[in-house]
C-alpha cells in the first residue's frame, strides 16, 4: 500500500471543541494519521484554542449532554503525537494562555506559523 | 498530477458538496488523475440513494455516482461518520439489523485509513468544508 512513505501531515483545528462535531472527528482522523506513522502536525487557530482548555465540563448533570474529549489530547503523546502548536493571535484574542491547556504546546506567531504550513506535504482543515 | 480530494459537508446544505464535485469533474476533464474522493463529516450524506432532490433541481449523489461510472473514479465514504449519521452499506445494515441500505452506486464503505492513504498516495489533497 504507502509503506515506507512518510509525509508531513497538518491537521488546522479551527473550531470549537463542541457545538459542532468537527474538533472530535479530526481527532480521529488525527490518532489514524499517526497509526501509520505520519509526521503529525496539529495546529490550535481561531475558536480551535478552546479545543485544549482545561477544566471542561460536558457532562448531563453539569453542561451540556456530551462527552468530554479533551483527555484525549493528553493521550496524544502514547501515539507519539508531540507537535502541538497553538496560534498566539488566537490565544491572546480570547484572553487565554499556555497555563489554560491540558497540554504543553509551542505557542506561534502568524509568521511562524505560515512557515510550519509551507514545509507541509498535506494539509487538513477542519 | 495526482490529485485526492476530501468533502466534509452534506449537499444542498452547503456549497462545499457542490465545489468539490465541480472541481473534480474538471480535473478529469483536464485528464488529471483523482486518486480518491473521500466523504468525511457531514460529507457522508453525499452517498445516500434516499435523496430524492426536488425535480427542477441536481441532484448531487446521482452527479457523483454518473462521475464515478464515467471515470472508474473511487468514492469512499468514512465508516464512522456514515454510521453515526445513518448511512450503510447491505453488509453493515445485515451486521446492525437495519431493515435497508442506502449506500448509493459508486460509492463504498471504508476506513479513515483510505484518507491517509489518500493523502500519501496524491500529490495535492484538496479539501472542501466549511
Amino acid at each position: 500500500m504507502s509503506e515506507g512513505v512518510t509525509k508531513k501531515f497538518m491537521y488546522l483545528n479551527r473550531k470549537a471543541p463542541y457545538g459542532t462535531i468537527y474538533a472530535l472527528e479530526s481527532l480521529e482522523v488525527v490518532l489514524i494519521g499517526a497509526a501509520f506513522e505520519q509526521e503529525v502536525n496539529l495546529v490550535f487557530i481561531d475558536d480551535g484554542v478552546y479545543q485544549l482548555k482545561k477544566n471542561q465540563n460536558t457532562g448531563v448533570n453539569s453542561g451540556i449532554g456530551v462527552k468530554d474529549f479533551s483527555k484525549t489530547y493528553r493521550a496524544l503523546e502514547d501515539y507519539d503525537i508531540n507537535n502541538l502548536y497553538v496560534d498566539q493571535e488566537s490565544m491572546n484574542a480570547r484572553g487565554l494562555t499556555e497555563e489554560d491547556f491540558i497540554v504543553p504546546v509551542q505557542v506561534l506567531a502568524a509568521a511562524q506559523l505560515r512557515e510550519l504550513m509551507q514545509q507541509q506535504d498535506v494539509i487538513l482543515s477542519f | 498530477m495526482k490529485l485526492s480530494v476530501l468533502v466534509n459537508e452534506g449537499p444542498y446544505q452547503h456549497q462545499a458538496s457542490d465545489s468539490a464535485y465541480q472541481f473534480t469533474k474538471a480535473a478529469l476533464e483536464k485528464g488529471l488523475e483523482i486518486f480518491r474522493v473521500f466523504f468525511y463529516h457531514d460529507g457522508v450524506n453525499n452517498g445516500t440513494r434516499f435523496t430524492v432532490p426536488p425535480q427542477d433541481d441536481r441532484n448531487v449523489v446521482n452527479r457523483w455516482s454518473e462521475l464515478s461510472k464515467q471515470y472508474n473514479l473511487d468514492l469512499v465514504v468514512c465508516i464512522a461518520a456514515a454510521q453515526r449519521r445513518g448511512i450503510l452499506d447491505a453488509n453493515e445494515a445485515k451486521r446492525q439489523g437495519k431493515e435497508a441500505s442506502n449506500l448509493a452506486d459508486g460509492f463504498r464503505i471504508s476506513g479513515l485509513g483510505q484518507l491517509i492513504e489518500a493523502g500519501i498516495q496524491a500529490e495535492r489533497l484538496v479539501v472542501f468544508g466549511d
